[in-house]
């Protein structure tokens, strides 16, 4: 059962209250202080993608970021994008970051990809089960 | 922490010192500035990040954007970090290999870039 659960309308200008939230219930559920950083980062990245497909395909539905700390700590960011456009997630490597023909776009969506899979062991990207849409969960062991 | 910007001139570099937070809000701010100097004609450019205490793929695409700019225009860019948490997010999305990097300005400005 989710301890926090905040919803908000899909504009850049929440993503950094969405941050905060997830460091403070993180701090609380007992993680790390050497892995908040992290926290923030990939919940920042979790959810400035979600905002980015719900702009890009018009859907203002609000993000929803799920926090739970019942044995350890997690945090889904779910959108409601249509599914294809969650496919093709991949990191680059030096040389396509580099690329001239390589947009701001696509660069900006394959580094948070990167910084997701870098920062987060327990990272899944899944379709939700019930709707449109996809859900990044995201778990970090508590320190109790 | 809000974004500053805040731009000096050290012999022919421009250096554009940025602090707070660069994320998906306040990225498009970087962006603006980064063009109007580049407009404005400054070809060697460096930014330091030893004021930023949040930085996201966001603002990690604009400043790849004002690389490849000013490649295209022959021009330099170069970043100033010496913090193991921002170090740590170029190495990990190989950006490390992509930008210039200097623990301070002076080794940005004095290394020819």
């Amino acid at each position: 059962m989710a301890t926090v659960r905040l919803s908000f309308s899909p504009a850049p200008v929440h993503v950094r209250t969405a941050r905060l939230v997830g460091v403070a219930v993180a701090r609380r559920a007992g993680v790390r202080e050497d892995l908040l950083d992290e926290v923030r980062l990939a919940i920042g990245e979790a959810c400035t993608r979600a905002v980015a497909l719900h702009r890009q395909y018009g859907v203002a539905d609000p993000v929803l970021v799920e926090m739970s700390d019942s044995g350890a700590y997690s945090v889904r960011v779910v959108d409601r994008a249509p599914i294809e456009a969650s496919i093709g997630l991949a990191a680059l490597d030096a040389d396509q970051l580099a690329n001239e023909a390589l947009n701001e776009d696509d660069l900006t969506t394959g580094v948070g990809f990167a910084l997701l899979a870098g920062f987060v062991e327990d990272l899944q990207v899944r379709p939700v089960d019930e709707g449109i849409g996809t859900e990044v969960r995201m778990v970090w062991p508590v320190g109790r | 922490m809000e974004l500053s910007l805040a731009t000096r001139t050290v012999g022919e570099h421009t250096v554009l010192e940025v602090g707070g937070e660069v994320d998906v809000y306040t990225a498009p701010r970087l962006r603006e500035r980064l063009l109007e100097l580049i407009d404005a004609g400054a070809r060697h450019v460096v930014v330091d990040l030893g004021r930023v205490d949040f930085l996201d793929s966001t603002g990690l695409g604009v400043l790849v954007g004002a690389l490849k700019r000013l490649r295209t225009a022959d021009g330099t860019f170069a970043l100033v970090c010496d913090k193991e948490p921002l170090l740590k997010i170029f190495r990990i999305t190989a950006l490390d290999q992509v930008f210039p990097l200097y623990p301070t300005v002076e080794a940005a400005t004095g290394a020819g870039q």
